[in-house]
């Protein structure tokens, strides 16, 4: 019985041979249950060891495997085979983002980013004590920010918003939705602290809302949202200031 | 270590569906001024007086006049509708630990809009 394979034309390059990225072909075994990264693996294990690429759980939780399939940036551990056999599989790195080698890409600038945005909970006088027990929250004010905190950090947002791509200071949907998560928690009180990078001219005000950054979150944590709202909080703020600008801070 | 800086095509909108759509929203509002500018015209030649009023409607029964209202009028269309539909994005309203469903934000713009609409019709058609 004759084997099913399928094609994969991956993007290789070498920063020590090539002085452009290339297109290669492979086929690989065609299996009703494979993902994209399944594939990729076997490829590596089997047929060209110097295809070099960044993975790790295999099911959609650690963000590692963030892919162009197809051009649309995917999880290649959540991309079925199935849905595109019996055509090729076209597969580039994440877009919007530097190429290192062959599938891995340069994501220094998030790191950046999402350093500048204070991802932790800020206390203005400091940590109570661990005597006087944890910080106490609702259900409710939970799930205010429950969505924000989702996020695997996998880079797909970036790679599906034409914003960052046409200009990379942005401070793109990831950062920003992790700055609301952490603004929209109850225990925190860093919001003023984040202004200054969140509602700069290269924090939301960057966001045309194209919106296809939640379109192609893997964890539903809808970026686009949390960037509306921030603006939305942060015009009300503007207005405050102006009406009374006595209020205190 | 040399990292390859992909660029970003010139034609980057028409890879996707929804980058088309993104484009025609933000060209939408080009057309929305437009018609501002049109409908302010029209207001300073009624203040001139009926000669120059009815010389400028009779230059909106030009086929080029006529183009433009139907192109515009399919721009403000769309221009309402998309973003009508994405009010919930910007505003999250919470009952408990329950978001308020996106319809009950986007159902009043469109109830609003044509108790408005119907408002204006019927003062500008003489009820």
């Amino acid at each position: 019985m004759a084997n099913k394979t399928i094609r994969l034309e991956i993007l290789r390059y070498d920063p020590e041979k090539d002085s452009a990225p290339h297109f290669q072909s492979y086929e690989a075994p065609y299996h009703e249950e494979w993902v994209v990264l399944d594939a990729i693996n076997h490829i590596k294990d089997q047929i060209d060891g110097t295809l070099t690429y960044r993975w790790s759980c295999r099911m959609g939780v650690c963000g590692s495997c963030g892919m162009m399939i197809n051009g649309t940036p995917k999880l290649s551990c959540s991309a079925f085979l199935r849905d595109y056999y019996p055509n090729p599989v076209r597969v580039e790195p994440l877009a919007n983002f530097p190429i290192l080698r062959d599938l891995v890409v340069q994501l220094d600038d998030f790191m950046h980013k999402l350093v500048s945005i204070q991802p932790w909970i800020v206390r203005k006088d400091g940590e109570k004590p661990v005597q006087e027990g944890e910080y106490l929250q609702t259900p409710a004010q939970h799930a205010k920010y429950k969505d924000f905190s989702m996020c695997i950090n996998c880079m797909l947002c970036y790679a599906a918003c034409p914003a960052y791509g046409l200009e990379p200071e942005f401070l793109g949907p990831a950062a920003i939705a992790l700055a609301q998560r952490y603004n929209l928690d109850s225990r925190d009180e860093g919001r003023d602290s984040r202004q200054e990078v969140v509602s700069a001219h290269d924090g939301i005000w960057k966001c045309t809302f194209v919106g296809e950054c939640s379109v192609v979150c893997p964890k539903h944590v809808d970026p686009a949202g949390a960037i509306q709202q921030a603006k939305l909080a942060s015009t009300i703020d503007w207005y405050k200031s102006l009406l009374w600008p006595w209020g205190s801070k | 270590m040399k990292p390859y800086i992909r660029q970003m095509p010139a034609g980057w909108w028409l890879k996707r569906p929804s980058y088309l759509l993104f484009m025609l929203r933000e060209l939408s509002s080009v057309f929305v001024g437009g018609y501002v500018v049109l409908f302010l015209m029209m207001i300073r030649r009624l203040a001139q007086g009926p000669a120059e009023y009815e010389a400028f409607m009779a230059a909106l029964r030009s086929p080029l006049a006529i183009l433009f209202h139907v192109v515009a009028l399919a721009f403000a269309l769309l221009h309402t509708i998309t973003w009508f539909n994405l009010t919930p994005k910007a505003m999250a309203v919470w009952r408990g630990e329950e978001r308020l469903p996106p319809a009950m934000m986007i159902v009043p713009n469109y109830v609003g809009w044509v108790v408005v609409s119907g408002v204006i019709a019927w003062v500008v058609l003489g009820g």
